[in-house]
């Protein structure tokens, strides 16, 4: 069954908590990977993996590049769940 | 010029015993076997004979952050919670980061991340291997994740050289030091190969010990029913430091490193040299570089992994460099609890012996009910030993796979 958007942010701050040790409440849909977050391309890389996994969905490459914020990755995931 | 002479400021250690350095200190001098039934059927399920090991005390998951655990190979993990422990007891120096160097081998590397992306490689397809398997798997990775953790910029490095790897790692740093390369330098060892395949590789080579029905006996260096090594696994790190600049910050000494023996056998890729040539030359490079008198040598932790072979090689090579001498050294093969952590051994042996001169107690061996009759030294069974007063030496050696011998000579006034 289908996500929605609040259930995906959540699932995704999950994955990005356990792979960085940013606080929960930092994680919000305005918040850029890089700037805010400070991720790098191989912890990047890492969520998008373990995003895969979970919501059953496929981030091609260059897809990845167009997801600046928690929001943009969102957004894709929950659309891709089709 | 005056060599730069180096002493030791700080001590951490995660081992089967104990999460640190002072409760493995305490457990080994109670003579605590950590050896135990591994908690998952490997033998069974791969038919390995071996079912035991001398598991971690405490989990790094119990000690270190999400993250943390995600992003480091356990090796690494090890390393990082030794190597914290080991500043902190240095009393965390101010240190300009140019000054500082790292040198953290492991003798296997990221076995764990290496056989788990093969099978996440195999089983999900190559979009499910993780990113970071490569700087997990790189045996350099504890060295690199120590030098990240304090910024040390005069050189992260890990020598490999098997079952040597962590006193060769601490050999390494003592040149560091006197070569002016840096100040202070966090070496050491660590080991994290508790893994069904390297278990059933070691026991193919039959260097293991098999004893399942009583797994906290079978690790018993120098008893004619030793059936050889109990895999271990942990890591000792030590804080290396110029004297002066350890006397300039008033730091806490536990004693000087004062003599490193390097040599290889060009013998055997696995069997040492059987009259102990390269172990021979490594104890009396060690001696000559420390430049003391023979007779000041009271305490020496062996190698001795409970092997057929190698135990007894390593006895006569060291009547030979030490002679009558050797009458009264207190001999301690700490492997009979802890089993063998492989590249962290030897660092975590030089922790022992740092400690032994320190609080003068040379630790027991353990298991020894029938002392084999060709050991003619003076073996510490059972319950510990306390040293002479006085100015103290002691030698801790570390052989490996390879044909690698290092010899480390520690003094204290």
């Amino acid at each position: 069954m289908a996500l929605n958007e609040t259930e995906v942010l959540a699932g995704l701050t999950e994955i990005i908590v356990e792979e960085t040790g940013i606080d929960a409440g930092d994680v919000a849909l305005e918040k850029s990977f890089t700037d805010d977050l400070d991720i790098d391309s191989l912890s990047m890389m890492t969520i998008v993996a373990q995003a895969e996994d979970k919501f059953e969905v496929t981030i091609p490459d260059d897809e990845v590049k167009n997801l600046a914020t928690v929001g943009d990755a969102v957004g894709f995931i929950t659309k891709a769940q089709g | 010029m005056t060599r730069r002479d180096v002493v030791v400021t700080g001590l951490g250690a995660t081992t089967p015993l104990g999460g640190d350095v002072p409760s493995t200190w305490q457990a080994t001098l109670a003579g605590t076997p950590g050896a135990r039934k591994m908690d998952n059927d490997w033998a069974e399920k791969y038919s390995i004979p071996v079912d035991f090991a001398a598991t971690i005390a405490v989990k790094p998951s119990e000690v270190l952050a999400v993250p943390e655990i995600k992003r480091m190979d356990p090796s690494a993990q090890y390393a990082v919670i030794a190597a914290r422990e080991a500043w902190q007891d240095a009393g965390a120096p101010e240190i300009d980061p140019t000054r500082l160097g790292t040198v953290v081998s492991s003798g296997i590397g990221g076995v764990w991340t290496l056989l788990n992306g093969w099978d996440t490689l195999r089983e999900r397809g190559a979009r499910r291997v993780l990113p970071m398997t490569v700087p997990m798997l790189m045996p350099n990775s504890p060295a690199a994740y120590v030098e990240l953790e304090f910024g040390a910029q005069a050189g992260a490095h890990a020598l490999v050289s098997a079952c040597a790897s962590g006193a060769e790692a601490i050999g390494y740093g003592v040149d560091m030091i006197r070569s002016g390369r840096a100040d202070v330098v966090i070496a050491g060892g660590t080991e994290a190969a508790i893994h069904p395949m390297p278990i059933a590789a070691f026991a193919a080579s039959r260097t293991l010990s098999t004893r399942n029905d009583d797994p906290a006996a079978a690790s018993r260096p120098y008893d004619t029913a030793r059936d050889g090594f109990v895999l271990g696994e942990g890591a000792g790190i030590v804080v290396l430091e110029s004297a002066e600049h350890a006397a300039a910050r008033g730091a806490k000494v536990y004693a000087t490193l004062a003599g490193v023996g390097l040599s290889s056998d060009g013998y055997h890729i696995t069997s040492p040299e059987p009259n102990g040539r390269g172990q021979i030359s490594a104890m009396r490079d060690a001696l000559a570089d420390a430049d003391i008198d023979l007779s000041a040598v009271r305490h020496l932790n062996a190698h001795a992994t409970s092997t057929t072979v190698g135990d007894l090689i390593e006895a006569r090579s060291v009547r030979e460099v030490l002679g009558s001498v050797a009458d009264q050294v207190a001999l301690s093969a700490t492997k009979s609890m802890t089993g063998h952590l492989l590249g962290g051994a030897g660092a975590l042996e030089t922790i022992f012996t740092v400690l032994a001169l320190h609080e003068r107690v040379a630790p027991p061996t353990i298991n020894v009910s029938d002392p084999d009759p060709e050991l003619t030294l003076d073996l510490v069974r059972d319950e510990p030993r306390r040293l002479d007063d006085g100015p103290l030496a002691a030698i801790n050696n570390s052989f490996g796979f390879g044909g690698h011998n290092v010899a480390l000579v520690v003094t204290r006034d």
